[in-house]
């Protein structure tokens, strides 16, 4: 048929994006295995098998080993775990419970206001977030602080370069910036829900809050079974912006997410075999973990991802 | 008769619990960038001695003569404007030169992607067409999975992308997840149309740009939007590929660096607050630069943007 070889003649330019940018470099996650060589052509490089270490059990398993054995790769997987786990119990519900609310708004001008304003931190940057975080938080004349010491006297309080109240910041901001983005999806949900559900449990004297417990939510559970899936599948990643963006150097220990440690080692310390090698066991573990959610999403009854 | 019979209701108590946590809601995400604009339009003066948090506010200094005949000097924070941050960002031919570059590589960077975007959404709507499977399984693997970022670091400096502007453009052409909307709205248009047109004789393209493209005007400013805010926005790939090229890089790789270049200061010393209170000024006034462009646009675009995540939520 002729009309087809048009069809594939405007394949032929997206196809060749995805080859080239998608799938070619993953001939070259043969740098995880080989030893570490900044210059020569990937396929020339010889396996790093039992080199440096002297005691390895797997051939070309090299700088896996070495990344076990390095503090700094523990303490990456740690933080990054760590943040995927904040960010789960923070950020997931949160964008639910607005949806909720946003659904029993009654004023409906007032709605639209609300969502427009909700949608715009997610049209900021992190560099932008970290320059509000800064003008709002900074010990010195952040607008926080400023309230703090004239209303209150009191000393400035450490947000940004204490760790621990750093995680807290960097979690809060990451639901700040997806709250109401993400509650266009349930919303959407929402709507679809069947409103003869509604008014029967209004007839049977059900109040508001428990027709948004069992009417509304479970009414919009495949969409949210699915939007954790996806959650899930990101578990041992993180958003490398965010934390280039956000980190100082008094909390450097607790910005060492697996992104951040292959930039720092990869390209700052030419490391390229070790950071390939993270990498790989990054991406491969959060596939996994997709396919093993989805896996569990179906056995449960639920509609997994395909 | 339903939604009639409940606007007639009246307001309760659990209305106004939850128009009360909406206000607290618009306060949390509006608060933070007024803070920002307030400080952009202060005296320096005014933010080191900690009286900036809303509004932007003056430092003036007055002589006053005490009863025992000795001259002190006493400040007030009046509230007013001061456009001297803006004067400095504004006459920064660096900052300028990136913010100009980056409109225009805004506009490439989405005039390509939606072309490209399209290509690839369209020929995938024929049920019929071979391959299309297998196509379509190909390309939503790589939403899942990813080589990384050395092994694509390696193969663009083997393909000479390195420093090159080009690399700003070419690796994100397509996003996956708006490609599949495309292709789901697409699918929502009526074959008849498609097959009366095949029937006149017109080939898939002419389909495309006379039938297809002219009904999915709001899907395509939903993803233009969606494709410009993220290279308006982006940094990480400046950051990593284009190290050796600072001509080149975009507006937020060069506010990264205004805002990383801070350099400790002692608040003690009267010389040193007061450049310091002169970077925060001038910091707030190149975030607020980088973020107006974006807060004026996304709001127009909202019904489309909503309308194409929504198609976007929906399995098929």
């Amino acid at each position: 048929m002729q009309r087809y070889w048009g069809l594939y003649a405007m394949l032929l330019l997206p196809v060749a994006f995805f080859i080239i940018f998608r799938y070619w470099p993953m001939i070259n996650v043969l740098l995880a295995f080989k030893r570490n060589n900044i210059i020569d052509p990937v396929m020339t490089v010889d396996w790093a098998s039992t080199w440096e270490l002297g005691n390895l059990s797997l051939p070309a398993m090299g700088n896996f080993e070495m990344a076990f054995s390095h503090p700094p790769f523990r303490m990456a997987v740690r933080n990054t775990l760590m943040f995927s786990i904040f960010d789960l119990a923070a950020g997931f519900p949160a964008p639910i419970i607005l949806a909720l609310l946003l659904n029993e708004l009654k004023f409906k001008r007032f709605k639209r206001v609300t969502q427009t304003i909700s949608y715009m931190p997610h049209f900021l940057s992190w560099i932008i977030i970290s320059g509000l975080a800064i003008r709002l938080f900074s010990p010195n004349y952040g607008t926080v602080n400023n309230i703090l010491a004239n209303s209150f006297g009191a000393d400035p309080v450490q947000f940004l370069t204490s760790p621990n109240s750093w995680v807290g910041m960097v979690v809060g901001l990451g639901v700040w910036r997806s709250v109401g983005w993400n509650t266009i999806i349930y919303l959407a949900a929402i709507t679809a829900v069947n409103p003869e559900l509604h008014e029967a449990a209004e007839a049977d004297g059900a109040s508001r809050l428990q027709r948004m417990w069992h009417v509304t939510l479970p009414g919009i559970r495949p969409v949210i079974v699915i939007l954790f899936i996806l959650a899930l599948g990101n578990t041992m990643g993180a958003d490398f912006e965010r934390f280039m963006a956000l980190r100082n150097h008094l909390v450097s220990s607790m910005a060492n997410v697996l992104p951040v440690y292959v930039f720092e080692w990869g390209l700052g310390n030419l490391r390229f075999s070790l950071a390939a090698a993270v990498g790989l066991f990054q991406n491969v573990i959060n596939l996994f973990l997709l396919l093993g959610a989805n896996v569990i999403a179906k056995k449960l009854g639920g509609q997994g991802l395909w | 008769m339903t939604t009639k019979r409940k606007k007639l209701k009246r307001a309760t108590v659990g209305d106004w619990i939850i128009v009360a946590i909406m206000l607290a809601i618009i306060a949390l995400c509006v608060l933070p960038v007024i803070t920002v604009v307030a400080s952009s339009f202060s005296d320096p003066g005014a933010i080191v001695r900690q009286r900036v948090s809303f509004l932007p506010r003056q430092e003036v200094i007055h002589e006053v003569v005490s009863a025992s005949g000795e001259i002190t000097t006493d400040r007030t924070f009046p509230i007013g404007l001061q456009f001297d941050a803006y004067a400095d960002i504004l006459g920064n031919s660096n900052f300028m030169r990136s913010l100009a570059w980056t409109v225009v590589l805004t506009l490439i960077s989405t005039t390509v992607s939606l072309i490209m975007t399209v290509l690839c959404a369209y020929p995938l709507t024929y049920e019929n067409l071979k391959g299309r499977k297998i196509i379509t399984i190909l390309i939503l693997f790589t939403m899942f999975f990813n080589a990384g970022a050395i092994p694509t670091y390696v193969l663009y400096r083997d393909l000479g992308l390195l420093d090159n502007p080009a690399v700003l453009v070419l690796p994100g052409m397509i996003s996956v997840f708006l490609m599949i909307i495309m292709r789901k709205f697409f699918m929502g248009i009526p074959d008849s149309l498609r097959e009366s047109a095949e029937m006149d004789g017109a080939s898939p393209f002419r389909v495309l740009v006379q039938i297809y493209i002219p009904l999915s005007t709001p899907v395509l400013a939903a993803l233009g939007l969606m494709y410009a805010v993220g290279r308006w926005n982006g940094m990480s790939d400046a950051l990593w590929f284009m190290r050796g090229a600072p001509e080149w890089h975009p507006i937020q790789m060069v506010l990264f660096n205004i805002l990383q270049g801070v350099t400790p200061i002692d608040p003690l010393d009267p010389g040193q607050a007061a450049a310091a209170g002169h970077t925060e000024a001038v910091q707030a006034a190149a975030i607020v630069v980088a973020m107006v462009p974006i807060l004026c646009v996304y709001p127009r675009l909202q019904k489309y943007f909503v309308q194409g995540m929504t198609l976007g939520a929906v399995k098929g």
